[in-house]
């Protein structure tokens, strides 16, 4: 039976891929491919390990495609399970076109029925979950991070793998780390989310001693920090951003987008402020609380201070 | 050199309504998604730089001959449609097919721009799809780009999650970029209006010779999410905590 691929550049995206692999495999061999550019190569513990010691440049797609393709064949893996991080799902495409393959990205859970393999995934703009089967025996997903836990570390041999390096089109000229700040809003159990509905950006200033006293983290929608450019990508929850989960979630000035609930919808407990009472998201949520920002952010200031709850 | 910018046809999603878990898909508003804007922006920003024009190419049903419009005024030259009502559900790959067979019929192409995913399905892989039919240089999630006329390459800053990477490319080559390269522009009136008058051709299933490949998906379900939450409303902060406080949330 053809075996099952693994290829990230993220040791932490390996080790929930493990878990992905675990889902599918059926009996299938799994194996992990790794180019030496990878972080902490020889930490990294799973069975049936192979780097590729060549210095390439990962940020050609076209190179990196044609090194998993070729590592695909020579294993006798006729599936490839990717990262869903950014480097992942620019490989994915070039990567299907060059093995003749299907492929379905942001995948969020996996699952086996008929011994075929079924994805979920968001459709239409974040508004559907799609289930799909890829038709073909080739099959690439590449996986949402975090939707999967990381895979026990097994200790094992890393083998080396002979691949053929094709030239390179694109040069890597600078890589500068971004100076963002630690925090991952898919972390927080507690997110505030901070929407167009908020005028000023002194406002968030105002919101941080909401997230101090809940031990909340902020996060936003998308135009906020793309259009407004008061918080950095990172922080935006969406589609295109981040998906979270926490356990309690305020949605402060959000109109509800498609797009934006995507990111929200599985939070165990949601609550909407908002001024606008036909808002859309006033009736998708837990509690609504209909309100102007202006007043019901300084009453939640005063009501979470050390003498109120 | 010309500029193409590869948009995608979507439904109005914003505008749609779900009844029993699906969308109705009646009187639906056609637009193209924001990401293929902030694509057709950075190819209004790079024309002059390479010389040439920005041809703004499409392929889906015939609704497209009226919403490329949209495109055009917002400073696409012209458009080269594909469109038939065939066309209407295509998978990335068939439509991958399709956008490279249209290239073909565009002269001098130095630069294809993508959104970073489409406003519908979102699944970014037709620009890798397209780049390796085309065997050209890949680059993804630009934030920035810039053209260097005396080497013919493209310096792009590309956003990743914890990195900036600047990386160089010959043309011609593709090229996705995100939401934070630009400011969508909304056209003025005298736009909209001069927008029905820009070159458009028209290409029909008939005119295409490129043997479609097989859809590489079956669809086993497509529902939205049940939303089962209790939608209570509360009419004072004090009321709201109370509520928290009762669920041991705060």
């Amino acid at each position: 039976m053809a075996g099952v691929l693994i290829y990230s550049n993220n040791p932490n995206y390996l080790m929930e891929l493990q878990s992905a692999a675990a889902v599918i495999a059926q009996g299938r061999p799994v194996q992990t491919l790794i180019l030496s550019g990878i972080n902490s190569a020889d930490s990294i513990k799973v069975e049936n390990l192979y780097i590729c010691r060549n210095k390439v440049c990962i940020s050609d797609v076209g190179v990196v495609a044609e090194l998993v393709k070729q590592a695909a064949s020579q294993l006798n893996c006729d599936i490839v399970l990717l990262s869903g991080d950014r480097r992942g799902k620019e490989l994915a495409g070039r990567l299907a076109q060059k093995m003749g393959a299907g492929v379905s990205t942001d995948v969020s859970a996996l699952k086996v029925e008929d011994g075929k393999i079924i994805a979920s995934r968001n459709a239409f703009g974040g508004a559907l979950v799609e289930e799909s089967i890829i038709v073909m025996n080739a099959q690439i997903f590449a996986i949402a991070p975090k939707s999967f836990a990381e895979a026990v570390p097994i200790n094992s041999p890393i083998k080396e793998i002979e691949l053929t390096i094709p030239d390179g089109v694109v040069e890597l000229i600078a890589s500068n780390p971004k100076s963002d700040d630690a925090v991952d809003i898919a972390e927080a159990d507690t997110l505030l989310a901070m929407g167009c509905g908020f005028e000023a950006q002194s406002s968030i200033a105002e919101v941080e001693k909401i997230a101090a006293k809940m031990n909340a983290v902020i996060g936003c929608s998308k135009p906020v920090a793309t259009d407004r450019k008061w918080f950095s990508e990172d922080r935006v929850i969406g589609i295109s951003g981040k998906t979270c989960k926490p356990i309690l979630a305020v949605l402060m000035g959000i109109s509800g987008q498609v797009q934006f609930w995507a990111g929200i919808r599985e939070a165990k407990t949601i609550v909407a402020i908002n001024n606008d009472e036909n808002a859309p998201i006033l009736g998708m949520v837990d509690y609504a609380y209909v309100a102007d920002l202006k007043d019901a952010v300084p009453h939640l200031i005063d009501k979470l201070g050390p003498k109120g709850l | 050199m010309n500029i193409v910018v590869a948009m995608k046809q979507v439904p109005d999603i914003q505008q749609i309504r779900i009844r029993a878990r699906k969308p109705v898909m009646e009187d639906v508003v056609y637009t193209f998604g924001s990401f293929d804007k902030n694509a057709l922006e950075a190819g209004v920003q790079l024309k002059e730089a390479l010389g040439g024009k920005l041809i703004v190419l499409c392929v889906g049903n015939t609704e497209l001959e009226d919403t490329v419009k949209e495109a055009l005024a917002a400073g696409g030259d012209e458009a080269l449609l594909v469109v038939d009502d065939i066309y209407s559900d295509l998978d990335s790959c068939q439509v991958s097919a399709l956008l490279v067979e249209a290239l073909g019929k565009i002269e001098d192409v130095g630069l294809v721009l993508f959104g970073e995913g489409s406003g519908d399905n979102y699944s970014g892989q037709v620009v890798g799809r397209v780049a390796e039919l085309l065997n050209w240089p890949q680059i993804g999630f630009a934030q920035e780009i810039s053209y260097e006329q005396s080497t013919n390459m493209i310096r792009v800053i590309r956003a990743l999650e914890d990195v900036r990477e600047t990386v160089i490319a010959p043309l011609p080559a593709v090229v996705s970029v995100v939401a934070e390269i630009n400011e969508v522009r909304i056209p003025s009136v005298t736009q909209i209006l001069k927008a029905g008058r820009k070159p458009k051709k028209v290409f029909e299933s008939a005119d295409i010779e490129t043997v479609l490949p097989g859809k590489t998906h079956f669809i086993k379900s497509s529902l939205a999410p049940e939303n089962n939450r209790k939608t209570i409303i509360v009419k004072s902060v004090d009321e709201l905590l109370t509520a928290l406080k009762s669920e041991n949330l705060i």
